[in-house]
């Protein structure tokens, strides 16, 4: 399998070049993402290679970005708009799920808003107020949105060319943590399906599911699990919305217990509609209840504490242990 | 008569009135197919409304009034343009072909659309207000980048002026000289508030400060209409880039059938208007300068109340969908919870023999 090795905002800007090689109406559209090449150099060099019509500086309105990509699908372009920060979706939440969710019903099938959402998330960089957030429960809940995120550079590079090509709408949350940790991306594929979650780490006593930066962390708690004699399943969701509930209950029908974590506050969460599908379908394989970790329901707080915030190791093998607790 | 720099081509008495800038090009033909134009529509919204009095309608929102900003400006767009509409443009719809039953199926509320956008090149109904505009910006971007002669109208009331999204599409429009034309009625009423609290300066003034021309027309002067509607689009497509058009005009009826603008404006107010009609306006310039014979009015009277029955027939025609089409066109893929959703509705027997 040739691979190479690079950090997943190489493979982010890899794969966002191939799509543009692939397809003259790929557009990219965002602040600061061509002659500075985006405030995480995701877009690095792209305009340069593409020009200013195709990789377009935007004037600071983030409903204009996604609004204008509405009005460049219906004439047949794919944009791909990128929203600075995760707390900066908001101004154009309104774009988000009034129009890019409902055009396509509301055009009874003519309008295809293939058009994709980069949305830097989560936290951990110390970064000030707005930086660090989550909000794909908001988008998750919105029927014509599909949410997806990447958790390793492989997908990174593969799961951006994924989106571009579909034609639902999708919101692609990018771990930013994660963006400069390398890893290893095979650049002849193929790739997963792009609604697919992944077995990270194949184990028998309890599974573990989250997504985007949460997955790096999952396996570091399996390490410290393993050497405690506790074998920890990792999932990557990957797919928010629609979530790849099959693997998931193949999973929990071996292990019995299931612990979801992520960094968004657990009401109304992803962990939420996990732990409830899972508790439906899997009800009498399972051997403790579904246990969240999450971010606390607190405003995301400084980040001189968010650490405290975050679902560490430590939390998730606490709650490992409260779900083998059950029945010993 | 409002504002000196109002652009009249035609007194609310039907006088020609001479204009520094734009002077009226069409024939008497044309002149008398904007004429039927606006008596149909209004026909039709009449029919409309009596529709929802009779409970046929969950909703009608009114045309009257209105008539001679919303054909001037259809009838200025060529058809390889493309309009993008708030809820209001019946006049436009009409203009761009769109068949009088498909623009009430929203109001039927059978459907959130009603008529295939790419077909009439006019884009669905957009009730979030000023949604579209950008829409109409993004559109524009792309004909600037297929190299085409094609120019965007996007319309939007004096209440949506106040809108963030329509002040951001000014900016874009603006800073990449994209080809669209913002058409803005002033109606003077966003449902109870006056255009007074939406703005402090003549909205058109606005356009000025985004760096594109800005431009007050009769809005009930439907050669003025047309003339300055075709003359920004003719300049959008050669590369012009925007322009504000304020039509200055005012809702007759209410906002919608909801509405009740007894409690918040004057009779005077609206009788002054009445005066000021779009429809007898151009009637009189047809009788006074081209002796247009009563045979011809009442022949397009005829034409407006077979429209109207017709209308009357197609919505009550207009059934209860089978609720199973509510996930079509959710998605544009396979997606696991629109099949969940299919299933269970299969399975609890709603689907099929319904209603």
């Amino acid at each position: 399998m040739p691979a190479t090795t690079m950090t997943m905002a190489k493979a982010l800007n890899d794969g966002l070049r191939r799509a543009m090689e692939k397809d003259p109406k790929v557009l990219l559209m965002g602040e600061d993402i061509g002659r500075l090449g985006g405030v995480f150099r995701i877009t690095d060099g792209l305009q340069k290679d593409f020009g200013e019509d195709r990789v377009i500086d935007a004037p600071l309105a983030e409903s204009a970005i996604v609004g204008t990509a509405v009005g460049l699908a219906i004439r047949g372009y794919r944009t791909v708009c990128e929203i600075q920060f995760d707390g900066f979706v908001y101004p154009a939440f309104d774009q988000i799920v009034s129009q890019v969710a409902k055009m396509h019903k509301r055009s009874d099938g003519v309008y295809t808003m293939g058009l994709v959402i980069r949305l830097p998330f989560q936290g951990g960089i110390g970064a000030i107020e707005h930086h660090s957030e989550s909000p794909e429960p908001y988008f998750a809940q919105t029927a014509g949105l599909r949410v997806v995120s990447c958790a390793t550079p492989n997908d990174a590079y593969w799961m951006i060319q994924q989106s571009i090509e579909h034609d639902d709408p999708i919101i692609f949350c990018e771990p930013k943590s994660r963006y400069w940790e390398k890893g290893e991306v095979d650049l002849d594929g193929p790739p997963r399906g792009l609604f697919d979650a992944e077995v990270r780490r194949a184990g028998g006593d309890v599974t573990v599911i989250g997504y985007g930066s949460s997955v790096k962390t999952m396996l570091r708690a399996a390490d410290t699990a393993a050497s405690e004699g506790t074998s920890l399943e990792v999932i990557d969701a990957r797919s928010i919305s629609p979530l790849d509930l099959d693997t998931m209950v193949r999973s929990v029908e071996k292990t019995g217990r299931v612990v979801v974590v992520q960094e968004s506050p657990h009401t109304a969460s992803i962990g939420s509609e996990i732990v409830a599908e899972l508790t439906q379908r899997c009800f009498y394989s399972m051997r403790a209840p579904g246990i969240r970790v999450s971010g606390y329901h607190v405003p995301y707080p400084p980040s001189r504490i968010e650490d405290d915030y975050r679902p560490s190791v430590d939390r998730i093998l606490d709650a490992v242990d409260r779900v083998m607790g059950y029945d010993s | 008569m409002i504002d000196e720099e109002l652009v009249q081509l035609l007194t609310p008495e039907g006088e020609r009135i001479s204009n520094p800038d734009y002077e009226s090009t069409l024939t008497s033909d044309e002149i008398f197919n904007l004429y039927r134009d606006m008596v149909i529509i209004r026909r039709l919204c009449n029919e409309s409304t009596s529709l929802q009095r009779q409970g046929q309608l969950a909703l009608w929102a009114p045309v009257q009034g209105q008539e001679a900003a919303q054909i001037g400006a259809g009838r200025a767009l060529a058809p390889k343009d493309f309009s993008f509409p708030s809820y209001r443009e019946h006049g436009v719809a009409w203009c761009r072909g769109v068949p009088p039953e498909d623009m009430l199926r929203v109001f039927r509320a059978v459907t959130t659309g009603g008529w295939d956008p790419q077909k009439y090149r006019h884009s669905v109904p957009t009730v979030v207000l000023g949604n579209q505009t950008l829409h109409a910006v993004g559109y524009a971007m792309g004909i600037q980048r297929d190299g085409a002669e094609e120019a965007v109208l996007t319309f939007f009331g004096d209440g949506a002026t106040s809108q963030g999204d329509v002040l951001e599409s000014f900016v874009w429009a603006a800073s990449f000289n994209a080809p669209v034309v913002f058409f803005c009625q002033n109606n003077q009423w966003g449902i109870s508030t006056p255009s007074s609290v939406q703005s402090k300066i003549p909205l058109y003034h606005r356009a000025h400060g985004f760096g594109f021309p800005g431009v007050r027309v009769d809005g009930n002067d439907v050669l003025a209409v047309y003339e300055v509607t075709k003359r920004a689009l003719e300049n959008a497509r050669v590369g012009g880039g925007p322009m504000l058009i304020e039509a200055y005009t005012y809702r007759i009826g209410a906002h919608t059938t909801s509405d009740d603008p007894t409690r918040y404006r004057i009779d005077a107010e609206v009788e002054v208007w009445k005066h000021r009609d779009p429809v007898e306006r151009v009637k009189s310039l047809l009788v006074r300068e081209f002796k247009t014979k009563k045979a011809a009015f009442d022949k397009v009277a005829a034409e407006a109340e077979a429209l109207a029955t017709k209308l009357r027939v197609d919505v009550l025609a207009m059934g209860r969908p089978d609720p199973i089409s509510m996930f079509d066109h959710v998605y544009a893929a396979p997606h696991p919870l629109i099949d969940e959703g299919r299933l269970e509705m299969v399975e609890l027997g709603v689907s099929g023999g319904a209603d």
